[in-house]
């Protein structure tokens, strides 16, 4: 009898078994770099290897206890997802627009009911004030938070060196206005330049800071360069940034939002989960980096510090 | 030509999953992700509201045979759009009296979409928009024409111009203070609308 000893598939045909254990991998990279291309065609950016700005070490600061018990997020994530609106509205506008502004020279000028008025150089302005690190939770009216190491001094002590004059109640910020350098000034989405306002209490407060670094390094030009508030109890939009003027007042100041849309931005914007935003619940926020929203806390968890100062308030009227 | 159109009304998903494998989706990848499928969903509505305008102005009939692939990727992409925001913005946000995989999870869940639809005008509004394709995605085989009829199947597939009033507006009042891109897409769907009811 005759056996057909002929195999049925050409061993020319038979897949070599390296490659045969591999298959999914290379199924996997065919398909990314098909998706890949497609996505190259339509602009899709890049994960950035290195940050396009320059990062410049603040030579002298000292640690503080704030915040040691808290992990700061990625410096990517406070370096490119942000809310500046001088900028652009797109979380990524800031990072990729802020480039051409100039930080140097750089005049903040202060006046309204103070005993020395003046329009001091930056450098100047900083001079006298030991710098710190103070990590501090920020979380934005959006419902997400991030944990920031910034450098800066107390807001406190550059008042005590302005001296408010005794009929002074509020402390008002504005941003630089410079629709050349500030592509996003070049259109009406809020009305510039930007104004933040304080209660003078809240601004000598000793939580409340002027930030001139973060990550030990002098602040990028899309985080505030050179100099912003930071207020962690209040809303991340309080804390204004590139700050040319801070002027005395006896009356409230309008802030930008506020004008934008009072019924869902107050002057406080205090941290509040049992105060909702009109079209969402303050009670969660999402940490940048984590899935699950974590619970918010009344004033962002610097309650034990601040509460104080607006005792019997109502904070619902006075969100 | 139709697989081509197909595949292509794949691209934005895979360019999606790309930028999810490449750390490409910035800081905050699900609310990316969410408004990415949103934007998709409003772009396949005008496409599909186009093509009626599109034939009758160039005489370019074949186009007809897109309209229902069209009308699905919006449907695809919006129900994509509400799962995402079921995972990312509810889901994630309950507090898990009983650890995650528990009935009260469960109801959570459905307390927590249904709370956010009732209260917020802008979720019940896109919601609304959503159910409305739901219909319409359905009864989109032929086997639906042919049971309807032509004529009701195009008079129940109006409803997709509700589902654009819908979307727009969901975007209108969702966003802070720029109002440029709802705005675009206001004026786009106010066109092809426009173009409905004043031609002869």
């Amino acid at each position: 009898m005759l056996l057909r000893t002929r195999p049925a598939i050409r061993s020319s045909e038979i897949t070599d078994k390296k490659l045969y254990l591999r298959r999914r991998e290379f199924i996997q990279a065919a398909a990314v770099t098909a998706v890949g291309a497609a996505a190259g065609t339509l602009g899709v950016p890049q994960a950035d290897a290195a940050p396009s700005w320059p990062r410049v070490k603040v030579p002298n600061f000292a640690k503080s206890p704030y915040g040691a018990d808290e992990k700061p997020n990625a410096y990517q994530d406070a370096t490119t997802y942000n809310n500046f609106y001088e900028f652009g509205v797109e979380k990524e506008d800031p990072s990729n627009n802020a480039g051409p502004l100039k930080t140097k020279p750089w005049t903040v000028k202060v006046d309204g009911l103070v005993d020395k008025p003046a329009d001091y150089q930056l450098e100047d302005f900083i001079k006298p004030y030991a710098l710190e690190e103070r990590i501090y939770r920020m979380r934005c009216v959006e419902r997400w938070s991030m944990v920031i190491p910034w450098i800066g001094f107390p807001l406190a002590s550059l008042l005590k060196t302005v001296q408010p004059a005794p009929t002074a109640k509020f402390v008002e910020f504005t941003t630089l206005f410079n629709p050349q350098q500030m592509p996003g000034q070049r259109r009406d989405v809020l009305r510039w330049p930007y104004v933040e306002g304080l209660r003078l209490d809240e601004a000598m407060h000793p939580l409340a800071i002027l930030a001139v670094g973060l990550y030990g390094e002098y602040l990028p030009n899309q985080n505030g360069a050179p100099i912003r508030l930071v207020v962690p109890w209040k809303y991340g939009f309080k804390g204004i940034k590139s700050i040319v003027r801070i002027r005395l007042t006896d009356r409230q100041p309008m802030n930008s939002w506020q004008l934008s849309a009072p019924s869902e931005y107050g002057f406080y914007s205090n941290v509040n989960p049992s105060v909702d935003h009109p079209r969402w619940s303050q009670a969660r926020e999402r940490r940048i980096g984590e899935f699950f929203m974590r619970p918010t806390l009344v004033f962002n968890g610097y309650g034990d510090q601040v509460a104080s100062l607006y005792a019997g308030m109502d904070l619902k009227k006075n969100y | 030509m139709k697989p081509t159109v197909l595949a292509a009304g794949l691209l934005p998903l895979l360019v999606l999953i790309w930028r999810a494998f490449n750390a490409a989706l910035g800081a905050n990848p699900l609310l990316e992700i969410t408004h990415e499928t949103g934007d998709w969903t409003l772009r396949f509505i005008v496409i599909t509201l186009a093509i009626t305008p599109v034939r009758r102005l160039t005489g370019w009939h074949a186009l007809i045979r897109f309209r229902r692939m069209m009308g699905l990727y919006a449907f695809f992409y919006g129900s994509l759009h509400f799962l995402i925001y079921v995972i990312a913005d509810r889901f994630a946000g309950l507090d898990f009296r009983d650890g995650i995989w528990a009935w009260s999870t469960a109801r959570g869940l459905v307390a927590s979409i249904w709370e956010d639809v009732y209260k917020r005008p802008y979720i019940t509004v896109g919601f609304i928009g959503l159910a409305a394709m739901a219909p319409l995605a359905v009864t989109s085989t032929t086997g639906w024409i042919r049971r309807l009829g032509g004529r009701n199947w195009n008079r129940l597939h109006r409803l997709i111009y509700a589902t654009a009033v819908a979307g727009v507006i969901h975007y209108w009042w969702l966003v802070k203070a720029d109002i440029l891109h709802p705005a675009i897409y206001a004026s786009l769907v106010a066109l092809l609308l426009g173009f409905r009811a004043f031609r002869t």
